[in-house]
């Protein structure tokens, strides 16, 4: 389906082109290459909400093509190379580990702008962007210090990568601080989407005593097996997963990246795109925070949403010192900032945590 | 590192759950390599049955229903891979990558309605009286109903092979399907039922993750469980007891390796997550058994 998706809009691009050039009112096609199924529910399902955004938006003016299910590999160089042969003027790469693939593509087609989410190499013709996901992370985690019983948090990560590291740490930092005593359990699943292992991790940690998980991989499995405990308290991740709710999902950190896809599409069409890092966060929306639902009791949704307000007008960053390193050295003072620059590229948990990061 | 955290018992109890899926798929895919018939579709069969299964019980309301759909609607799509090599004889190894290929974009297809909604609960049995032996009660006998119709499946087919007429026609048809031919078997006939079981306990795997294990259709959510059945059937020597240790020793490998990370042990998940592979092959080397039914991925036609 999703080849002849993009073999009809490629048909149809070619086909306007051809037409309507003569008038120079070409559609402007917008590739997409996602890293898992459109149906995952979680990152994948969000960045189509967006192209449908993008489609919706602008009508007949654009024609978007995607490509589901893209393992992170050589196998993206092709099918991002196969998009640009077809015409594509603009392509969103949606995952971390499309990124060099990205850049090898993009020097073989400079007159194509690329979009990488998530990425830290830029060229002329690639853009990168990503979410200030940790905002929504230091929200979730402090909830989740309050709500836990057994002081046992259960986190499971996908890849040991700078941004799943950053959410850990904004996640540890702000349970910690509302509870002294909370212990995290780190389980690396080594994929993005894999229902079956995302559950099982799941169940792993709730047998050793979790009694709130978070997560950083894609499916809504964990959601499912915090459900059948029973009292395992999840929030959604990229997506709202409000099939869960109100319990055991009792919030959730939502991906929206509608309006930087029609912002960056609407450049491409004025021809004002350039290359540029965009890391937005809560306060310009493209982190929402689902609905905190009334399993949460009210004075602890009352300071997470003050705590919500006050890093959406930034009047308070989720890294702010005191915060040592794991070994102990100081990493920010009393009352200092942390810079983007660390934050990218975050290798090191922050004092507490005990586990230690896969190499 | 704290390693009291993790209690053997859940460890062993969540093992045999784990390994669940792959020893369904697996043990069908044994049959049909048994009958010389190499069929690399059981992912594309496991994600039909998934899906197949998750709409049936949904509709119904009935996990037991949507087992029963999931067996059917992999025996039919195994079919569509019996008429081709059967009948039309198309090369084995590409159809059987064809089919996993077809079930995906298939199951994606059905499924797209069904995301986001919960399936039907099917509750783990507490069966009475042996699940409350200490120690060995909640690991063996507290478990929902398909891991005992999985362990059933094993050892019925174990004695089919071993012990009843059909299974020595089977296996003759597998090990040399020109001889079986002579002697005046239907060929053909016995590698299309062995391929319609397949099919159908593939399917069993993909429903028990859509209904028991995530318990929700994603698509792709069989994510490679079809390729491991396909890999502890060499390392089983197309052995059924064997096949259970193999399904056992994957699943435990994956649990333990998840057990070990949450209670922070510093090995690294690389070595934990290649130690299956590695037992195969030590397996293979030492035991030395791996001989594979004569006629494996051979097509048989009666002219010839």
């Amino acid at each position: 389906m999703t080849m002849k998706k993009l073999l009809a809009g490629a048909t149809l691009a070619l086909g306007l082109a051809t037409g309507a050039a003569a008038d120079g009112h070409e559609p402007t096609t917008v590739g997409f290459v996602y890293v898992g199924p459109i149906g995952d529910g979680g990152w994948t399902y969000e960045h189509n909400k967006g192209r449908l955004a993008v489609e919706e938006h602008f009508g007949d003016a654009v024609e978007t093509v995607f490509v589901e299910s893209v393992p992170e590999g050589p196998d993206a160089e092709r099918v991002m190379t196969q998009m640009a042969l077809q015409g594509a003027d603009l392509i969103f790469t949606t995952s971390f580990g499309y990124m060099d693939q990205t850049i090898n593509v993009a020097a073989q087609f400079p007159d194509v702008k690329f979009e990488h989410a998530t990425g830290y190499k830029r060229a002329d013709n690639v853009s990168t962007y990503s979410a200030r996901f940790y905002e929504g992370r230091a929200v979730q985690g402090h909830i989740a210090g309050q709500m836990t019983e057994s002081n046992i948090i259960g986190y499971i990560a996908s890849y040991p990568i700078p941004e799943v590291i950053r959410g850990i740490n904004a996640a540890y930092l702000h349970a910690k601080e509302v509870n002294p005593d909370v212990e995290f359990r780190i389980i690396w699943a080594y994929t993005w989407f894999d229902p079956a292992k995302e559950a099982e991790a799941a169940n792993v940690l709730i047998e050793q005593g979790a009694d709130v998980i978070l997560q950083h991989t894609d499916s809504t499995a964990p959601q499912a097996a915090a459900q059948a405990a029973g009292n395992v308290v999840t929030f959604g991740q990229a997506s709202d997963m409000a099939e869960f709710a109100p319990f055991p999902r009792v919030s959730s950190i939502i991906d929206d990246w509608a309006p930087y896809y029609i912002a960056r599409t609407q450049a491409v069409i004025d021809g004002t795109w350039e290359s540029k890092d965009t890391w937005d966060g809560i306060g310009p929306g493209m982190v929402g925070i689902g609905e905190i639902t009334d399993a949460v009791p009210a004075d602890i949704k009352a300071s997470a949403e003050a705590l919500v307000e006050r890093l959406r007008t930034g009047e308070y960053h989720a890294f702010t010192g005191p915060i040592n390193r794991q070994d102990g050295s100081v990493w920010l003072a009393d009352g200092e900032i942390a810079d983007d620059g660390t934050l990218a590229g975050m290798n090191f948990y922050v004092e507490g945590l005990t586990a230690e990061i896969p190499q | 590192m704290d390693l009291s955290s993790i209690n053997p018992i859940l460890l062993l109890a969540s093992l045999m759950v784990a390994a669940t899926p792959i020893l369904l798929a697996a043990i069908g895919e044994l049959v049909v390599e048994r009958a010389g018939v190499l069929n690399l579709g059981v992912e594309g069969m496991m994600i039909t049955g998934a899906v197949c299964g998750f709409v049936v019980a949904v509709a119904t309301n009935s996990p037991w229903l949507g087992f029963i759909g999931a067996a059917v609607g992999g025996a039919l799509i195994s079919m569509i891979f019996g008429f081709l090599t059967q009948f039309l004889l198309s090369n084995q190894v590409a159809t059987g990558l064809a089919l996993t290929l077809f079930g995906l974009g298939l199951s994606a297809l059905m499924g797209q309605g069904y995301i986001g909604i919960k399936a039907p609960a099917f509750p783990d049995w507490h069966i009475p009286v042996l699940g409350d032996i200490p120690i060995i009660g909640p690991i063996v006998f507290q478990h929902d109903p398909m891991v005992y119709v999985g362990l059933a499946l094993v050892a019925a087919v174990w004695a089919f092979l071993r012990y009843s007429r059909a299974g020595l026609i089977l296996r003759a048809v597998g090990e040399n399907h020109e001889a079986a031919h002579a002697l005046g078997y239907h060929v053909v006939r016995v590698r299309m039922l062995a391929l319609m079981f397949g099919g159908a306990c593939a399917g069993l795997g993909g429903a028990y993750l859509s209904l028991v294990r995530v318990p929700q259709w994603t698509e792709g959510m069989t994510a490679g469980a079809g390729w491991i059945a396909l890999a502890i059937v060499v390392f089983a020597s197309w052995r059924p007891g064997r096949l259970l240790l193999g399904a056992y020793l994957f699943g435990g490998v994956t649990v333990l390796q998840l057990n070990l990370q949450a209670a922070g042990a510093a090995i690294a998940v690389e070595y934990l997550s290649m130690a299956p592979y590695l037992a195969t092959i030590a397996v293979l080397v030492i035991m030395r058994a791996g001989r594979a039914p004569g006629s494996l991925g051979q097509s048989f036609h009666a002219s010839r």
